[in-house]
């Protein structure tokens, strides 16, 4: 390498040196606003409680969906393991949503601890297996 | 060493010696791309199980994941073509990384269509802003400045230092895609395939996967050779050698 080809070298690395700090500086400034959920341990923590349009992500509880009489309307708990929210919805829900899952839940916050959605979104695994669990041994 | 380096930078990396290799090598990569996308194509459609959540539905993945990694690696190889010419002026790594970006963002509209097609049934929607689908949407839409940047610089020269310099800005959106799982909440699932521990994925779906991902880079050498052999007789039709392979 001559002079001039190590000159141009360090003026690259300073450039994306500096480019990869002011990036990552934005970045971490606008944490809040890029994550898409709150969980509800973290909605419920937070001051002044944010009511409308926001979103709230974790598990579907286990054994709480439940249908309303006409079936439209669907009630069930989402959780984070320490805090959870019923949230109410009308509508169709995702191929899968189901319990167990973790979802993505856009409304308001009503009462505390209740949360009207007018959006419900299903978060899949990283895992891909077939059905005939026997062969494999992955955690679901 | 130091005149090992010297022939290497002369002669080695030549417009002309890359022309004799390419040709060499076309065959094989040929080859190899259609066997490996023709295996990948028809176990993953045919022969791989479904999956035991999605279902059928889950065969989009052998489109969508392996044009999402060819996204990333064609800008991965087009950044280090970058700072070749940048600091070593090698003009085969400016032919590289001008034939490479209309490649890179016809696989980054791939994976960005293939990803809405499977989110809908899915997820419950075709699109979310956030952080894996934005960083990738602005993935595609620094391809396309570098498209219209290289395309509206006349001089050459000028060209490959100002799309070079482009290119390495845009780099930095690359970890940013990677990590964006990990950094964020996101609707976006983290990473299945891993290099350093075990993949999430059974075997027998793993397999064809695979063999696409091979497929579709394999896809982008060939393209890529081609374009540059094309540029190269252009560029250099009034040498004696071409002059020779023309005839």
């Amino acid at each position: 390498m001559n002079r001039q080809q190590k000159n141009r070298l360090m003026a690259i690395i300073v450039c994306i040196v500096l480019l990869g700090s002011a990036a990552g500086l934005v970045l971490y400034a606008l944490k809040q606003n890029i994550n898409l959920f709150y969980t509800p341990t973290e909605l419920l923590q937070s001051h002044p409680l944010p009511t409308d349009g926001i979103r709230i992500g974790g598990y579907v509880k286990n054994r709480s969906v439940k249908y309303d009489k006409s079936g439209q309307t669907v009630r069930f708990i989402v959780t984070d393991r320490k805090n959870e929210l019923t949230v109410i919805y009308r509508g169709i829900l995702p191929n899968l949503f189901r319990e167990g899952q973790t979802v993505v839940v856009g409304g308001k916050l009503e009462v505390p601890h209740t949360f009207i959605a007018d959006l419900v979104l299903a978060k899949h695994g990283e895992r891909y297996k077939p059905k005939s669990v026997g062969k494999y041994s992955y955690k679901v | 060493m130091r005149r090992a380096w010297y022939w290497i930078s002369q002669q080695g990396l030549s417009t002309q010696s890359f022309y004799k290799t390419s040709g060499r090598l076309l065959p094989f990569i040929t080859a190899g791309f259609l066997v490996l996308f023709l295996y990948g194509l028809i176990a993953g459609l045919f022969f791989a199980p479904a999956d035991y959540q999605q279902g059928d539905g889950f065969r989009i993945i052998y489109v969508h994941v392996p044009s999402a990694f060819a996204a990333m690696a064609i800008y991965f190889c087009m950044t280090i073509c970058a700072v070749l010419t940048l600091v070593w002026r090698i003009k085969i790594a400016s032919l590289c990384l001008t034939a490479s970006t209309s490649l890179g963002a016809g696989f980054t509209f791939l994976a960005l269509v293939t990803g809405s097609i499977w989110g809908k049934p899915m997820w419950g929607t075709w699109w979310i802003w956030d952080a894996r689908l934005t960083s990738v949407l602005i993935l595609f839409f620094i391809y396309g400045g570098l498209i219209a940047l290289q395309s509206i610089i006349a001089n050459k020269q000028h060209r490959d230092r100002a799309v070079s310099l482009m290119t390495l800005v845009g780099a930095i959106n690359l970890p940013i895609i990677h990590y964006s799982v990990i950094w964020w909440s996101t609707l976006h699932q983290g990473a299945t395939l891993s290099l350093f521990s075990e993949s999430l994925i059974a075997p027998a779906m793993l397999r064809p996967l695979l063999a696409m991902i091979a497929a579709f880079m394999l896809f982008y050498g060939m393209i890529v050779c081609l374009r540059m052999r094309n540029t190269i007789l252009v560029t250099d039709m009034k040498t004696e050698w071409v002059k020779k392979v023309l005839q």
